[in-house]
């Protein structure tokens, strides 16, 4: 008895500091934040109980409600336009092209960048004045116009245009190893019967392939949360707080703004926001395939 | 509770023939010609062209002098190859307050990055380890808090992590960003080395403490070795990930180790008078160039690195 406790007492040991950090930061550190939501809280932190007053204000800040809104706008499009987009270059590039490797490598490429320097790319790629706009007005279209990047209507849709660009080749290749991974079998049967392709991917392939859009919308989720860098490089949040994402608000209000307690809120909000869109979603996931 | 298994979708299948289903929806036999073939290609052509042109304008425009960026033509090719403001980038852009170019930036990213990298991988794979093969207490728990710490948003746990920091001691400092990114790698990577070694035969480490093997015995001579394919993609998986990141260099580094990223954005978008395009197109290409590079020689790995990021409860 006492020789297996020494036995294994390296491997307690050595697991301690992991427990530790989960503990502290995963643990204490989020409930922490949870309870200065709920306090008075401003530059320094400040314990005393405030209720809700916190949210209150958060949510009758105009440039929260424009951040909130621009979460769900930025997310729903992101996460859709890299879905399609990447099922179908999986799935075109699955039918015995030439050059394979050359378009896997292109679409797949702008995963190795951080979203400081796609932003920066994006951003020198879309201004208005020596920009896309410019070539095709120079090609003789003179009345173009593409100067979404300055509009404050529109600057939000450029975040997607670069995010998709950056993420869908990720998706591609899950997809693409689903592809692979199917039995051609099915391909030989429904040749047979007469069913045609398209309604093959439809009803027969997508399915198939669940697990692999369920591990693409977690990761894509994950990016949505993780945007901060990219309203940074890309639009500065502007113009005016136009593109601005929850993630930019509470990095500014924590650090420069110095108001902690509404940080706070908006950082709890941010997480069960994305706990709501995930959790239920990867909840029926798991039931789906107990059954 | 699993981790996806890495997939390998870039490695092609060699010697299995794919589908060639546009062709068989149109009845044709030849392949290059029939209509769906010509879409398909087409459809690829455009995407590719999306996927190429923003490095294709950073490259020319790093190339250009500012005279011709200025005359428009963003796409053309530069008249003359002109790597000055590479140099500019590299050795006088001004980042902020000091003038020192770009190479700031990437010796301090690559003293965050070797650091971080060791340590992190190190300490991951030995939690692993005691998780997989050895009788830890509440095994499953500690997995369980892990998983949940791979998805808390970072925004919610910073500000009590700079208390934390500071109490210490670390706070703008290289130890201090060196800690910071061992703790938030370390549930995605203890996961992936905890289901590579559950996935070994348990005879092996059984046979190993039968000839008086101990914990560290056996994790340097038996596990290590075996777990070469892992070892990369975790490799993979960090380097790109510290190389990249930007909000924990910005809040932990410091002042006077602000990664190559930070510097990045501070030289394109805090800059005084005329936006030096070239210069700024050069600095992000500098920028992107080291991941860039891991990516090209990493091939498939590179993908079951990002996957392996890739958790499923």
């Amino acid at each position: 008895m006492l020789a297996k406790l020494r036995r294994d007492l390296p491997a307690k040991l050595t697991v301690t500091p992991a427990v530790l950090v989960a503990l502290i930061v995963f643990v204490g550190c989020l409930l922490w934040t949870v309870y200065i939501s709920f306090t008075g809280s401003r530059l320094l932190p400040n314990y005393e109980w405030a209720a809700f007053a916190q949210y209150e204000r958060l949510f009758a800040t105009a440039r929260w409600q424009i951040a909130y809104s621009n979460m769900f706008i930025f997310g729903v499009l992101f996460i859709g336009i890299c879905l399609v987009l990447g099922f179908l270059l999986a799935v075109a590039i699955d039918q015995n092209i030439r050059a394979e490797g050359v378009f896997r490598t292109v679409f797949l490429y702008p995963l190795s960048m951080s979203f400081v320097v796609t932003g920066l790319a994006w951003q020198w790629f879309l201004n208005p004045t020596l920009g896309l706009q410019a070539v095709v007005r120079d090609l003789g279209f003179e009345d173009f116009v593409f100067d979404w990047l300055v509009r404050g209507d529109r600057a939000i849709y450029t975040l997607v245009i670069a995010a998709v660009w950056q993420a869908s080749g990720l998706v591609m290749a899950i997809m693409l190893a689903g592809l692979r991974g199917i039995d051609r079998e099915i391909w030989r049967a429904t040749r047979i019967d007469g069913v045609h392709p398209a309604r093959v991917y439809w009803h027969i392939v997508l399915p198939m392939l669940r697990p692999m859009v369920l591990t693409a919308v977690v990761l894509l989720a994950i990016a949505v949360v993780k945007s901060y860098d990219l309203v940074v490089a890309m639009t500065r949040g502007g113009p005016g707080n136009a593109s601005d994402l929850p993630a930019r608000f509470v990095i500014d209000h924590t650090f420069e703004r110095a108001n902690l307690g509404l940080a706070a809120a908006g950082a709890v909000v941010m997480l069960v926001t994305m706990a709501a869109a995930v959790v239920p979603y990867l909840y029926t996931e798991m039931r789906r395939r107990e059954r | 509770m699993t981790v996806l298994k890495p997939t390998d979708a870039s490695a092609a299948p060699t010697g299995r023939r794919s589908l060639d289903i546009a062709a068989w929806a149109t009845g044709s036999q030849r392949r290059f010609l029939s209509p769906g073939r010509i879409g398909l290609y087409a459809f690829l052509i455009i995407s590719a062209v999306y996927f190429a042109i923003p490095l294709y304008v950073m490259v020319v425009t790093s190339l250009k002098t500012m005279d011709e960026i200025r005359q428009g033509d963003l796409l053309a090719l530069p008249n003359a190859l002109d790597f000055s403001a590479w140099v500019r980038a590299w050795s006088s852009a001004c980042t902020g307050l000091t003038c020192e170019g770009i190479q700031v930036g990437f010796w301090n990213s690559v003293q965050i990055l070797v650091p971080s990298l060791v340590l992190s991988i190190f300490i991951s794979a030995l939690t692993g380890y005691a998780l997989a093969m050895w009788r830890v207490p509440r095994a499953g728990l500690i997995l369980g808090l892990l998983l949940v710490g791979g998805f808390i948003p970072y925004q919610v746990v910073i500000y009590p992590l700079v208390l934390i920091v500071s109490n210490l001691g670390l706070y703008s400092s290289l130890p201090g960003i060196v800690l910071i990114h061992i703790v938030f790698g370390l549930p995605i990577l203890t996961l992936i080395f905890r289901n590579y070694y559950a996935s070994m035969p348990p005879e092996l480490i059984r046979a190993a403490r039968v000839d008086g093997g101990g914990f560290f015995t056996i994790f340097f001579w038996i596990a290590l070795p075996m777990s070469k394919s892992i070892l990369v993609v975790a490799l993979i998986l960090q380097m790109t990930g510290i190389w990249n990141d930007f909000l924990l260099g910005l809040i932990f580094a410091g002042r006077e180790n602000l990664p190559m990223t930070v510097q990045l954005n501070n030289l394109v978008n805090t800059t005084f008078g005329e936006r030096e395009y070239n210069v700024n197109m050069a600095a992000t290409m500098l920028t992107a160039i080291p991941p860039l590079v891991v990516y090209f020689l990493s091939g498939r790995y590179f993908v079951r690195g990002i996957m392996a990021g890739a958790v499923k409860g």
